[in-house]
């Protein structure tokens, strides 16, 4: 991966100005790949991420991983039936899988009942899926590598050899 | 009460008073400190923490655990195709601190002159006064970047020299060689019949260049006492493990120190060290990679607000000017801590030649770095 995207991914709020300083480009060349890499696609969004149980709010919602078993179509195999269910705003993720289920989905919900009545009456009656498994999410530990705790102070003395 | 006289004569660290003055502080942003800002990666840390659930409490043998020596050896072999013998040419010590000491003591006799770069690592001048040599300082400057030059050593040699001291990345300059300049110091060597003791604990961060052990090159590996350890590449400052390589001969010799005195490195630090031979290279390529951006950023962001700067091969130190601030060193660290909060070690620390500049580190986060910089340059136009 290009070394600037590697930056930007790590920290989206560095200016084209800083990532130019730390990989010795002229900062109109960083300039011009980040707008290619954004017409492109490469770069979808930028965005923040919220550890939301710090928070503290009851509104946080609920989170849902749901298992789909589903029968690949002729010609579109999977990718037909997954955009049908994608295209959900409720359906966060989607991933396909090898295994003993085929779909993966990660669904948000105000609550409880949100999450059952999505899977209930839109994803199960499907044509084409041929079960689910729901399973409700209790805690994040860890999300993109990031672990979802307070960050550390640092133990190192201010001033060392 | 009548003190060691070499002991009394070992000037007391002179910025003393400064380094109490920080450790004081509180907000202060800190480019002041010799290691990672990294903590040591999680596969490491686990199986120490294994390491003592399993009952690793013991002492080892007192060279070492004969499976860290062995993982040494093969890592050398395959990393730089250093060959050495786990069983006679290998001795883990407690840090590789503790390793320049023991060749400090195992190498000097009354009198023996000792070569050692300047400005260099605090402790490598006294150790050797202690051990009865007599140091003798080789400056190096900004404008020939930090670099010892073949010829300073030949002239500096004469019938009592030694022993040469090299580190290369080095602390507190960032400054490093290529094979082809140490192929010009291993002639020296071998002309002048010196042994080399080698410094290259910051070997896995070098930016520009391929790392050559200096015991690499033709000839040098009976001559040379090769150190390193896990602190600066795996981030494990605290684990306070390092090794000596070279001759059986020397180790032997300085096994026997070891032994009367450390007896041997804690078995928890070795077992971690084990790993980090072991699965850690990923992380060591990651963090290089993040000193690597580091770097660039501090080196433009100094040259743009008007400190003079050498561009570090190595390490993650730079080592500015700050002659045209009408300073000198303690000043110029003393104001910037207390009107800008802001904490970098004096020139002087690192030897008289250090005056000056200043060691600047960038193991410290970009958010910090950034406002480090806008900190100084607002000191700079008071």
């Amino acid at each position: 991966m290009d070394e600037i995207l590697e930056i930007l991914e790590s920290d989206a709020r560095l200016s084209a100005e800083e990532i130019a300083k730390m990989v010795r480009k002229p900062v109109a060349k960083v300039k011009s790949l980040i707008k290619q890499y954004e017409k492109d696609g490469v770069i979808l969004k930028y965005k923040t991420i919220i550890n939301k149980e710090l928070l503290h709010e009851d509104k946080n919602g609920v989170r849902a991983l749901i298992e789909v078993k589903v029968t690949p179509q002729k010609d579109v195999g999977f990718d037909y039936l997954a955009e049908r269910i994608y295209r959900f705003p409720e359906v966060a993720s989607c991933y396909l899988l090898s295994g003993s289920y085929d779909l993966l989905l990660i669904i948000e919900g105000k609550d409880i009942h949100t999450v059952s009545s999505f899977v209930a009456e839109k994803l199960a009656p499907m044509e084409n899926v041929r079960g689910t498994v729901t399973h409700f999410l209790l805690k994040k530990y860890k999300e993109d590598h990031q672990i979802l705790k307070r960050k550390e102070r640092t133990k190192r003395p201010a001033i060392s050899f | 009460m009548r003190i060691s006289k070499r002991v009394e004569k070992v000037a007391p660290s002179g910025i003393r008073v400064f380094f109490d003055l920080v450790l004081g502080m509180k907000d202060v942003i800190s480019l002041g400190v010799g290691e990672p800002d990294f903590i040591t990666p999680w596969g490491i840390r686990e199986k120490a923490i294994y390491s003592l659930e399993q009952g690793y409490t013991s002492y080892t043998s007192n060279k070492g655990m004969i499976e860290l020596r062995q993982e040494i050896s093969s890592f050398l072999k395959k990393r730089f195709g250093l060959e050495y013998d786990p069983e006679e040419e290998i001795l883990i010590t407690v840090g590789s601190s503790e390793a320049f000491d023991l060749a400090a003591r195992t190498l000097t006799n009354s009198g023996d002159k000792i070569l050692v770069p300047e400005p260099s690592y605090v402790s490598y001048f006294p150790l050797f006064y202690l051990a009865g040599g007599s140091p003798h300082y080789l400056k190096t400057t900004i404008d020939n970047g930090f670099k010892l030059t073949p010829q300073q050593i030949d002239q500096a040699c004469d019938k009592n020299t030694k022993v040469l001291v090299i580190n290369y990345p080095a602390n507190p300059t960032g400054a490093s060689y290529t094979r082809k300049e140490l192929l010009e110091f291993a002639k020296i060597a071998k002309k002048r019949d010196l042994i080399v003791v080698s410094d290259e604990v910051y070997d896995e961060l070098t930016y520009d260049f391929n790392h050559t052990p200096f015991a690499t090159l033709p000839g040098m590996k009976q001559k040379t006492v090769y150190l390193n350890g896990f602190s600066k590449s795996y981030a494990m400052t605290g684990f306070r493990v390092g090794y000596a390589c070279g001759p059986k001969n020397i180790i032997n010799h300085m096994n026997k120190i070891h032994q009367y005195t450390m007896l041997c490195a804690s078995i928890i630090a070795q077992m971690a060290a084990i790993e980090a031979l072991k699965n850690g290279s990923k992380s060591v390529l990651q963090m290089k990679k993040e000193y690597q951006r580091r770097r660039e950023y501090i080196v433009g962001e100094l040259n743009r607000i008007g400190l003079r700067v050498h561009k570090p091969e190595g390490a993650f130190y730079v080592f500015p000017s700050i002659r045209n601030t009408g300073y000198n060193s303690m000043d110029f660290a003393l104001n910037l801590i207390k009107k800008r909060k802001v904490a970098v070690v004096p020139g002087t620390a690192f030897g008289p030649s250090g005056e000056g500049y200043i060691r600047m580190a960038y193991a410290s986060s970009l958010d910090n770095l950034k406002e480090a910089i806008l900190r100084i340059s607002e000191f700079l136009k008071r």
